[in-house]
């Protein structure tokens, strides 16, 4: 971890889209032989920087260097060119074609009649032993490895090419903690080969087992570049997620407050549920009129939780009982037809339908309760919409005008409408005030708490945790899939408390993971 | 006349807009070459024997029925984002088992209904077939249809013991080749399904569901819309109408040919709905589009005839009129026109409304 010069040095990175500000002189430095890591909250800039730099968007202003010298990067094989490497989330290979295949893709050996196989197979081992993975037969078919080896063999791909730089965008988020130990010693055989490794992942955990250096950003503004034992946990989540600058009128400093107390039993009981890779075994009680806040960074498994309770995935073990009476909840439909109702985190490809008018998005949920067979009649139809239309205050409040057109904000309020509509008696909203104006946020604030007044049961979920702490009732905390808390709502619950829950909790966890880890590396 | 003619011309405007303008222009064009040849082409007259109109364009709107009705079925499955290979093998087995049960019944009428009845269920049981492959078990739309459509054929053959069945019934016949008011009576009755189902798709909330699930099944799924129950409908929509096409195209001459029947109509169907403007990606459809695709096919096989291009080049005629057509239709081709008209400084700058 020598102070050298820095292989690409990006400075002063701004990229725009239509009236989004994605990157604002942000600067990233990457050095030969380090493990960079980007963090940043969803929609902080990382995969915008990445895709900077990897040649997928251009960049409006700002410059890269590599190696020292200015490059301009218009497509990705401009940064191939430069010797930058990517691996994706999602593993791209072929997955019918053999593992030596699969390495040397478009670099196979060639003989006087074409392709030498033995040759290939041959430099193909060659390369996967340099990362010791010499165990792995270079002729057998790729489709008989486990994921994470698959993305093993991505990485040793990206090295026949021999990059100098290498991007992992959340490797680890399907791997299992055995999986990611065997990634983690790849990454670092990798940084002795003096290789620059750009690692994005969401598990702090790993961040701080892995990296020798990070990069904050947060909404798309450059928030530092420390040396990993420089920045502790706290101040490292705290600097992500910012303090909330902006004072919101009625909802300010202070929590909502709300006199909630709940004698009736609850409306909603999971006992033991769990679904495999998404969440752990957790038991969960819903009241009517209560507000429960999912707090937990991203990818703890708040947005997983959610999908389980609205059965858009199955769960796997456990029951859930609703009113007193065991129900099987296995669809978005059933849950819709129990009064359910869930708000995705993910407005944009789950939540409106692009091309439909905002009339059509707002009445979408109502019809597919009823079924197509019964249309919702002109006059219900054109009251429920200029209700809603008027009630959240869309802007514009024309329901003939594709929803694509309404900025984030509105979108917002249309699909609250939608969920609205459908007479809840639980709603789970995931992110509703995730990258949308102050005034809108304040908006659908003030309309959780009135529905929470009027005795819908309301999970609340956002990345913002002042948020969730001034609104919520009671905080179910999470870390890593699992329920590692649950807090009443109280004076001496604050953000920073919530804060101090995650970080404690995963102190212990990981100087055990380090253990191991070190363990498999020696 | 002041009054009119902006009206008008915003009437014409809006034509203009329409995906499927450029299939009604290509009609037209189509019309306009056989007149070149024959100026008597269009003439419609009244035969003094029967009292029913004659003319080519009458024979245009009989041949188009069976495509009209298989065509709207194929909109709506296209809108889910799927499509529909077996239809052509529908119509042959519906055509089979009406051919097949007349031909050892009476000529009454009720047999007739009968007839028809039977071959709406046979249809509607294969559309079933289509539904659970696709919706149940999950198979591409592709491959699962591909399989009717094999399957479909070979059906047929085993119901006619091989043979092409015919059968004599004379309200049967009636279907295909009677008149009411002088208009053929399969273009009516083609034309009332495909209003009667335009209506329903419309009123009812269907045409907004399938469009939805056809954009975005997974923001689709978690508003609650049941996209299973959604794809088992379109396709035991597109099975029943082909079935009743497969109806239209063995009465009109009482014979099921078990291999020429409806063969590779379901290619004449998507054609014309994409032609109709109905992306085959699924998402918005125009089922108005889709009629108007499937007269254009009508014409075109007319017009191949009339103008006595050799059997052998008839399929590469064919295409070339549909591919122009697609690409007049494109909006990259169009866009290529727009930028050379735009570096022309001195022509007169002329908005191009994009489709």
């Amino acid at each position: 971890m020598t102070e050298s010069l820095p292989i690409v040095e990006m400075s002063d990175i701004s990229i725009s889209f239509p009236g989004v500000k994605a990157l604002d002189g942000v600067n990233f430095r990457l050095f030969p032989g380090e493990v960079h890591t980007l963090m940043g909250e969803n929609g902080a800039g990382k995969s915008t920087l990445i895709k900077a730099l990897t040649g997928v968007y251009r960049i409006d202003a700002g410059e890269i260097f590599v190696s020292g010298a200015p490059t301009r990067l218009n497509g990705t094989s401009d940064a191939q060119d430069a010797g930058i490497s990517t691996v994706y989330q999602e593993v791209n290979l072929c997955s019918n074609l053999t593992i030596g295949e699969n390495v040397m893709l478009g670099h196979e050996v060639r003989g006087r009649l074409g392709i030498n196989w033995r040759a290939t197979h041959r430099a193909a081992s060659e390369v996967l032993e340099k990362l010791g993975l010499g165990r792995l037969n270079p002729r057998a078919p790729l489709s008989s490895l486990s994921l994470a080896l698959q993305q093993l063999v991505a990485i040793s791909r990206s090295m026949v090419s021999r990059s100098k730089v290498l991007i992992l965008d959340e490797p680890t988020s399907s791997l299992d903690a055995n999986e990611v130990e065997q990634l983690f010693t790849v990454i670092r055989r990798l940084r002795d080969q003096d290789v620059a490794i750009l690692f994005v992942s969401h598990f702090l955990d790993q961040v701080y087992a892995i990296s020798d250096r990070l990069t904050v950003l947060r909404n798309g503004r450059f928030e530092g570049e420390y040396l990993t034992p420089e920045l502790d946990r706290s101040s490292l989540i705290s600097k992500m997620i910012g303090k909330d600058l902006v004072v919101l009128e009625s909802l300010d400093s202070e929590k909502a407050v709300r006199d909630h107390r709940h004698t009736d039993a609850p409306i909603y009981r999971a006992t033991g549920i769990s679904r495999r890779g998404a969440i752990e075994q957790l038991d969960l009680d819903l009241h009517r009129g209560e507000i429960v806040g999912f707090a937990g960074l991203l990818g703890s498994g708040r947005t997983e939780l959610a999908r389980l309770i609205y059965g858009a995935d199955r769960i796997e073990t456990g029951s859930v009982e609703l009113r007193g009476k065991r129900v099987d909840i296995n669809s978005p439909a059933s849950a819709l037809s129990q009064r359910i109702a869930f708000s995705s985190e993910n407005r944009r490809d789950e939540g409106i339908i692009r091309d439909l008018s905002v009339r059509e998005n707002l009445i979408l949920g109502v019809q597919a309760k009823r079924g197509w067979a019964r249309p919702i009649p002109r006059k219900e139809k054109d009251a429920l919409v200029s209700r809603y239309l008027v009630d959240l205050n869309v802007r514009p409040a024309d329901p003939d005008r594709a929803i694509k057109n309404l900025s984030g904000g509105n979108q917002q309020k249309v699909l609250l409408g939608r969920w609205l509509a459908t007479k809840p008696e639980i709603l789970i909203l995931d992110e509703p005030t995730r990258g949308i104006d102050v005034g809108a946020k304040a908006e659908i604030q003030e309309r959780v708490i009135a529905l929470a007044d009027e005795g819908v049961s309301i999970v609340f979920i956002s990345s913002e945790l002042e948020e969730v702490v001034r609104l919520s009732d009671r905080i179910v905390v999470l870390k890593d899939h699992r329920k590692i808390a649950e807090v009443a709502n109280g004076p001496s619950v604050t953000a920073d408390s919530i804060i101090t829950t995650i970080a404690e909790e995963g102190m212990t966890d990981t100087s055990a993971a380090d253990d191991d880890v070190k363990e498999i590396a020696s | 006349m002041s009054d009119t003619t902006p009206s008008i011309g915003r009437w014409f405007a809006e034509l203009a807009r329409r995906q499927y303008f450029w299939g009604i222009v290509a009609i037209v064009v189509l019309l306009l070459i056989n007149v070149l040849k024959d100026p008597t082409y269009l003439a419609i007259s009244v035969s003094p024997t029967t009292g029913n109109l004659v003319g080519n364009l009458i024979d245009i709107l009989r041949a188009a029925a069976p495509i009209m009705l298989i065509a709207v079925g194929m909109c709506l499955v296209v809108a889910t984002g799927g499509i529909d290979l077996s239809v052509g093998s529908v119509m042959v087995v519906s055509g089979a088992v009406s051919m097949e049960f007349l031909h050892s019944a009476s000529g009454s009428v009720g047999d007739a209904f009968l007839a028809f009845g039977l071959a709406v269920l046979i249809s509607a049981v294969l559309g079933t077939v289509n539904g659970v492959l696709v919706a149940v078990v999950g198979l591409q739309p592709f491959i699962s249809t591909l399989f009717i459509m094999l399957a479909g054929r070979g059906l047929a053959k085993v119901i006619t013991g091989g043979q092409n069945t015919a059968a004599t019934n004379d309200s049967f016949r009636w279907l295909a080749n009677g008149y009411v008011f002088g208009i053929p009576v399969v273009f009516v009755l083609a034309l009332l399904v495909v209003i009667a189902v335009g209506v329903l798709v419309r009123r009812s909330a269907l045409g907004l569901m399938i469009e939805a699930i056809g954009m975005d099944p997974k923001a689709a799924r978690l508003a609650g819309v049941n996209r299973r129950g959604l794809l088992f409908t379109v396709y035991i929509f597109s099975a029943v109408l082909a079935g009743i096409a497969g109806v239209f195209a063995t009465a009109s001459v009482m014979t099921v040919d078990v291999s020429r029947t409806g063969y590779q109509l379901e290619l004449d169907a998507i054609l014309a709905v994409v032609i109709g403007g109905t992306s085959l990606a699924g998402g918005k459809f125009n089922i108005t589009g889709a009629v108007v695709g499937a007269l254009l096919i009508a014409t075109l096989d007319k017009t191949v005839v009339f103008l006595g291009v050799s059997s052998s080049a008839t399929p590469a005629f064919k295409a070339i009129v549909i591919v122009v057509l697609c690409l007049l239709q494109s909006e990259r081709v169009r866009q290529v026109f727009r930028q050379r008209r735009a570096s022309r400084p001195r022509t007169p700058q002329k908005e191009v409304i994009p489709a």
